[in-house]
């Protein structure tokens, strides 16, 4: 679709619900997917909350999107960068968020882990390397 | 790469400006607008984090402190005061712009 | 330098549209090209013609309209935010089946593809918020 590739990150810093900021900028994540970039998201401070498993709206009559985060893997988005201190901070460990996997197709279909716990420093990292950061 | 952080917010409302500090690199460059020009003041609770940042150089953007009354000579030492202009000539000269929205 | 820049807020109540104007007007006084403007979320509500202002305010949505009629600017309102929030166009209207269309001058509305299409073709994309 397009001519050059680029490495595009979603910062995702957002608790969901109170606001439509997680629930909107995943909407661009899944148009993003069929664009072929080399796509990663980070889920950084309140972000992390998005992927918290257990999430059931039918007492405030909202949306629930978080079954959407699963769906990411067959969009070829497989690259979650959790936050650790994120996590730590908010009293929360791995074990507290969805399972997300995907299926890679360079290792015969073996299925993956897509959440990639990592430190603030590695994230650090992973944003230096990018080529466009989308804020929401 | 290198990359310029835009912060927005004030430090005394939201943790934008203490998450930024948290990731930006040596050779960075942080410009505060909006409401997070309080964070560029002297004497304040995160202005020893501000100054401790090593190798991240600062920006305020001018209007937005006139706009709110705060003083030039506020603003703590080491901490560059610039228009509309220079955070366009910023946005060029850095790689890339991340905005701690 | 080729831009685009994304407007995540509303006009009035956050300032990020204006930052954002000012920082687009700055860039193309410097000679840089803006290839587009994105409003997304609340954004979105930058691009009605509905609003009216005190006359001793600024007038936000025309000021984009005349930026954007002045340097032929893209001001992209996203379809899927517009719908959610009320900002119609001719096209919207007839397929929703809506009473009136309210796009301000200058303002077009189409998919998010437009963002990612933006991240893609700028060199650098700015984004004002909350």
């Amino acid at each position: 679709m397009s001519e050059t590739i680029k490495k595009f990150m979603y910062l995702n810093r957002r608790a969901p619900y109170g606001t439509i900021y997680a629930w909107e900028s995943l909407e661009v994540v899944l148009i993003g997917a069929a664009f072929d970039q080399d796509v990663s998201l980070a889920f950084l401070d309140d972000g992390v909350y998005q992927l918290v498993k257990g999430q059931d709206t039918s007492g405030v009559d909202m949306k629930n999107f978080s079954p959407t985060y699963q769906a990411l893997g067959d969009y070829d988005v497989t690259k979650l960068y959790v936050e650790k201190e994120s996590l730590e901070e908010r009293g929360l460990t791995l074990e507290d968020l969805m399972p997300l996997t995907y299926e890679d197709e360079d290792d015969d279909w073996a299925e993956k882990d897509s959440i990639r716990l990592v430190s603030r420093a590695e994230i650090a990292d992973i944003m230096d390397e990018q080529d466009v950061l989308f804020s929401f | 790469m290198s990359t310029l952080h835009t912060v927005n917010k004030s430090p005394f409302e939201k943790s934008s400006l203490e998450s930024c500090l948290g990731y930006a690199k040596a050779g960075s460059a942080v410009l505060m607008y909006e409401d997070a020009v309080y964070g560029a003041i002297k004497g304040t609770a995160i202005a020893d984090k501000i100054a401790a940042a090593d190798g991240v150089k600062f920006f305020v953007l001018g209007a937005d402190l006139k706009a709110r009354g705060v003083a030039e000579d506020k603003v703590a030492a080491g901490i560059e005061i610039v228009d509309y202009s220079a955070f366009v000539n910023m946005a060029v000269e850095n790689d890339k712009v991340q905005a701690w929205v | 330098m080729k831009f685009a820049i994304q407007v995540n807020e509303g006009p009035y109540q956050h300032q990020a549209t204006d930052s954002a104007y000012q920082f687009a007007k700055a860039a193309l006084d410097a000679g840089h090209e803006i290839m587009r403007v994105f409003f997304y979320h609340d954004g979105v509500n930058n691009g009605t013609n509905l609003t009216t202002p005190p006359q001793d305010d600024r007038n936000i949505v025309n000021r984009w309209s005349e930026l954007g009629k002045e340097h032929n600017l893209d001001l992209v309102v996203c379809v899927a935010a517009a719908q959610r929030r009320g900002i119609v166009d001719e096209g919207e209207m007839q397929r929703n089946g809506k009473s009136a269309q309210n796009i301000a001058d200058g303002f077009r509305i189409s998919g998010l593809g437009q963002l990612i299409e933006a991240g893609i073709q700028s060199e650098r994309l700015v984004v004002f918020g909350d």
